[in-house]
């Protein structure tokens, strides 16, 4: 039946992250949806309480004392559905909490199937820890003792088109049979299979026993040229919710709450994200970016395609002192726009592993926390950015593809003390090209619409329209070779009542042209020479602009955005760039 | 709001599990008082496997070798004993390898484990045994002074508590020349480390433990590899040891200390730990695992500025407070030990008790 305003239903959403549980209720105001208000505790996934329940009751409590609306019995049990004004109708969940799953990756080649089945693990909460391939040296005692040793949590196994190899494949899954076997039974992993299907059977049959739970799902690369993850996402966020129940207390709970209605939050996200890329059928894609203390995740949607990245590397919570496994204090230190010690930030990246919970209260610590949090979203835009078909339509080669719009979630970006310091946050790590517009998902409302859509398609699209979500900027960032201090761009603004601004843009420079947020507008862009403003090289062209908090951004830095090796005149730069966003 | 707590107790009730990696045997009986040494519990740990691929060797398929194999799993193998024979005119034969035992026979296969060790659960603390959990290992309580920490490399060991020599106040730095052979074996109390020598050292001794108030992160990876529990009760960088740590353990040296330098897991709420067993006339309340805060409670600060300072909870202040990270926050008023009474936000906080 499809869902329509006459069967509209109170939605409430919890979304159980890492650091903090959020309680979203959303509700039908003169005939759609809207955005009600957010309850909020922190996460009780962790000792003492081990069990997530403590922390969803106290977010829906605090939900009750800002709406005055009651959810809860008396017993503290959610009325579902509304009675008497009391209580919702339609719960959903998504939950993020709790440690990136061990996994080991399984496949034939590595160029094909191991490519597609690591992309598969990067849609979850996942660590990969070990690939076992064909084209694997070791022998196979020696994958087995891997095995053994790191005792992993999942084993993700792809390989073989539809109705192709099958001894290679079972030739791997003796490996992994042998380990799951020789494993004690309390510590056998899940397994997914996603590889050739006319398999299937002989792999469930070997593995289904020796497993804490065996999933099929279709093959994730059917024929050699051929990649198709979706299915068997879906079926690894069901696997990860197997898993969260099992492991998580008070998840099986919370699962049945929802009426089988608890997702991952990326997943949730990326679900959105998809969505909206089809329904705004542009020549660009749609960007979700979430920064969280278990992960940094982004999704990029195009024409209901998704490329989804969960990185567990770069989440600024626990795993935190990881990050510099992946890059160097030097690149940390480069966003750091005032003069601190490198061995303080050290220090701070490490004592931050310990207390993930625990928030900057001095100017130097709020530098380094924004530092942090720039350099690790940078490094999940490199990531996803090879991840992203390359059929997709790129800026330069290997550039970013376009995007418009990027939402941004994560309290770093969207609670910074000042809404130019997270737009800087955003500009400095995403670099987006051509034109744009940054939003803020202030409220953490993409996992709980995501999860909800599945209810009700009505939701998503009214709630999107609805304000529920902050416009920061309209983003210009042009293209050029031209030197800095250089005439690249020529522009005039012309509002809805006939003012008029015009601006000349130099290269290297960071520019705003403030608009009000409730007003309308045209933007004309005159390219000088060769730029490309978002209209193809040396192409003019126009855009509507609707009021955003801070207006139009010109960001002509250059991509990528190169910083001065010199640390005083870089920190300089810095400041002016963040004073330019209003400080 | 929810208060996280970090025990740092001078006379307490400790009950702590100690379980094997995998299932195994336990040996230790309930009431039964332990000593750190004692084992508790026992298991093999399968170190290295071998798959002897009895169908390739002999040129068989694999449902016709498996005809052919004379081992089970479960039996032992001495090295060149027979795993399997294909008679004919020169009989083609299969040895095992290695000594070792047979883990699992099929597909024309036989997997052998090599190199098993028993892995032995010693107590870690003195105490009573007061539960056990069949094949995984038991719980021990004990009483005294417990001071939790926040870093640790993985290791456990009891021994005499001494603190470093020169020791003046708990932010002194560990030099290599505090360290000679009179401390050999000694769980050592000290500030501040960071010079690897000072650790080299340390382990060549070696010291049977050794407990700061906070370590340099460059040090990390060695602490890791060092053979004996380092626990760190505070920080990373150059942080005095709180005050309240300090002066239980200073007031306790010379005596055995069981020192447990387990992670710190959030999830599953384990901490690095230090024990100092001590005599009761009468049984003593557990310390408490959860709280919200309240006006009078014993606080550590865990975020710059301030830093690891203790103080009392003095007041909690309504609505949001802004600090000038630009942050607005939920805080409270914290009187120092100092007498200066500072404003901290609430999830900058930590009770201790």
């Amino acid at each position: 039946m499809p869902s329509s305003l006459i069967d509209a239903d109170s939605v409430m959403a919890v979304d159980v992250g890492s650091c903090t549980t959020r309680a979203t209720l959303f509700d039908v105001v003169e005939g759609s949806y809207r955005f009600i208000s957010i309850g909020q505790s922190p996460t009780t996934a962790s000792a003492p309480f081990k069990n997530v329940e403590e922390g969803v009751v106290r977010a829906i409590e605090n939900l009750q004392e800002i709406t005055g609306r009651t959810f809860l019995s008396s017993e503290n049990k959610l009325i579902i559905p509304s009675q008497d004004g009391s209580g919702i109708d339609i719960f959903v969940a998504t939950i993020s909490a709790g440690p990136a799953y061990k996994t080991v990756i399984v496949g034939l080649l590595n160029d094909v199937s191991m490519q597609s089945v690591n992309r598969l693990a990067r849609s979850t909460y996942a660590r990969v820890v070990e690939s076992i391939s064909v084209n694997d040296r070791r022998n196979p005692e020696e994958q087995i003792d891997s095995l053994l040793q790191l005792e992993p949590d999942l084993v993700l196994i792809a390989g073989g088109t539809d109705g192709g190899a099958t001894r290679s494949v079972q030739k791997v899954i003796d490996i992994v049979g042998l380990a799951c076997y020789l494993l004690p039974a309390e510590k056998r992993p899940s397994v997914l299979y996603a590889g050739n299907q006319a398999v299937a059977g002989d792999v469930s049959n070997s593995l289904k026993a020796l497993s804490s739970s065996f999933n099929v799902s279709p093959n994730i690369r059917p024929a050699l040229d051929v990649e198709d993850l979706q299915p068997a996402s879906r079926e690894l966020a069901d696997v990860n919710m197997q898993m969260r129940r099992n492991r998580l207390g008070g998840v099986q709970d919370l699962y049945s709450m929802t009426g089988s209605n608890l997702l991952p939050t990326a997943y949730a996200e990326g679900r959105l994200i998809r969505f909206m890329s089809k329904v705004y059928q542009s020549n660009k894609g749609v960007m979700g970016i979430d920064v969280g203390a278990s992960a940094t995740t982004i999704a990029a949607g195009f024409n209901g395609e998704l490329t989804l990245g969960v990185y567990p590397q770069f989440g600024l919570g626990e795993w935190v002192s990881g990050l510099l496994r992946y890059t160097n204090m030097d690149e940390i230190m480069r966003w750091i726009p005032m003069e601190i010690p490198v061995n303080y930030v050290r220090d701070y990246i490490y004592h931050k592993s310990v207390y993930p919970n625990s928030v900057p209260a001095t100017l130097e610590d709020m530098a380094v926390e924004q530092a942090l949090t720039q350099q690790a979203l940078r490094l999940a835009i490199g990531a996803i950015n090879k991840e992203i078909p390359t059929s997709i339509k790129r800026s330069t080669p290997g550039g970013l593809p376009y995007f418009e719009p990027i939402l941004a979630s994560g309290s770093v970006i969207t609670n910074a003390p000042t809404v130019g310091q997270g737009l800087m946050i955003l500009l400095n790590s995403i670099q987006p090209v051509g034109i744009t517009k940054i939003i803020f998902d202030q409220n953490h409302l993409l996992p709980g619409i995501g999860a909800a859509a599945g209810h009700n398609s009505m939701l998503p699209v009214q709630i999107l329209e609805s304000g529920g979500f902050q416009g920061i900027a309209r983003v210009i960032a042009p293209l050029s070779s031209a030197r800095a201090g250089v005439p690249i761009l020529r522009g005039r603004l012309v509002t809805s009542d006939g003012n008029e601004t015009r601006f000349e843009i130099k290269q290297g420079t960071l520019d705003l042209i403030p608009f009000a947020s409730e007003g309308a507008g045209r933007l004309f862009l005159e390219p000088i020479q060769h730029t490309d403003a978002g209209f193809g090289p040396g192409r003019s062209g126009e855009v509507q602009v609707i009021g955003t908090l801070l207006g139009v951004v010109i960001d002509a830095r250059g991509r990528p955005l190169q910083l001065s090796k010199e640390a005083g005149y870089r920190r300089e730069m810095l400041k002016k760039w963040i004073w330019t966003l209003g400080g | 709001m929810l208060a996280p707590i970090v025990h740092i107790l001078p006379l307490t009730t400790i009950r702590r599990e100690r379980l094997l990696p995998v299932s195994g045997r336990v040996v230790a009986r309930l009431d039964q008082k332990v000593s750190p040494l004692d084992v508790v519990a026992e298991t093999n740990l399968g170190q290295k496997h071998i798959l002897v691929d009895v169908a390739r060797s002999l040129g068989l398929t694999a449902d016709m070798a498996d005809t052919l194999i004379q081992c089970k799993p479960g039996e032992r193998l001495t090295i060149n004993q027979l795993i399997a024979q294909k008679s004919g005119f020169v009989p083609q034969i299969v040895r095992s390898p290695n000594d070792g035992r047979v883990v699992a026979v099929g597909g024309g296969q036989v997997l052998v484990e090599i190199g098993d060790t028993v892995f032995e659960l010693r107590a870690g603390f003195p105490g009573t045994i007061t539960r056990i959990f069949p094949d995984r290992g038991v719980e021990i309580t004990s009483n005294g002074t417990l001071i939790q920490g926040m870093w640790g490399n993985d290791r456990v060991d009891y021994g005499l508590m001494l603190m470093a020599p020169r020791l003046n106040s708990p932010g002194d730095i560990l030099e290599v020349d505090q360290l000679d052979v009179s401390l050999r074996g000694a769980i050592l109390m000290a500030g501040h480390c960071s010079d690897p020598h000072a650790l080299e050292m340390a382990g060549e001794l070696p010291l049977r433990g050794l407990i700061l108030g906070s370590i340099s992160p460059d040090l990390l990876p060695m602490a890791l590899q060092s053979r004996f529990p380092i626990v760190v009760t505070d920080g990373f960088g150059h942080h005095p040891m709180n005050p309240l740590a300090y002066k239980l353990l200073i007031t306790n040296t010379k005596r055995e200390v069981a020192i447990n330098s387990t992670p710190y897991n959030r999830h599953t709420g384990a901490r690095p730990e230090i024990i100092i067993p001590l005599p009761v006339s009468q049984p003593l309340p557990e310390a408490r695992d959860s709280d919200v805060f309240s006006a009078g409670q014993q606080v550590r600060i865990c975020r710059n500025p301030n830093i690891y300072e203790i103080g009392i909870l003095k007041n909690l202040l309504p609505g949001l407070t802004i600090f000038p990270s630009g942050l607005s926050l939920q805080a409270a008023e914290v009187l120092l030990e100092s007498g200066l009474i500072v404003i901290v936000p609430m999830v900058n906080l930590e009770v201790l008790g």
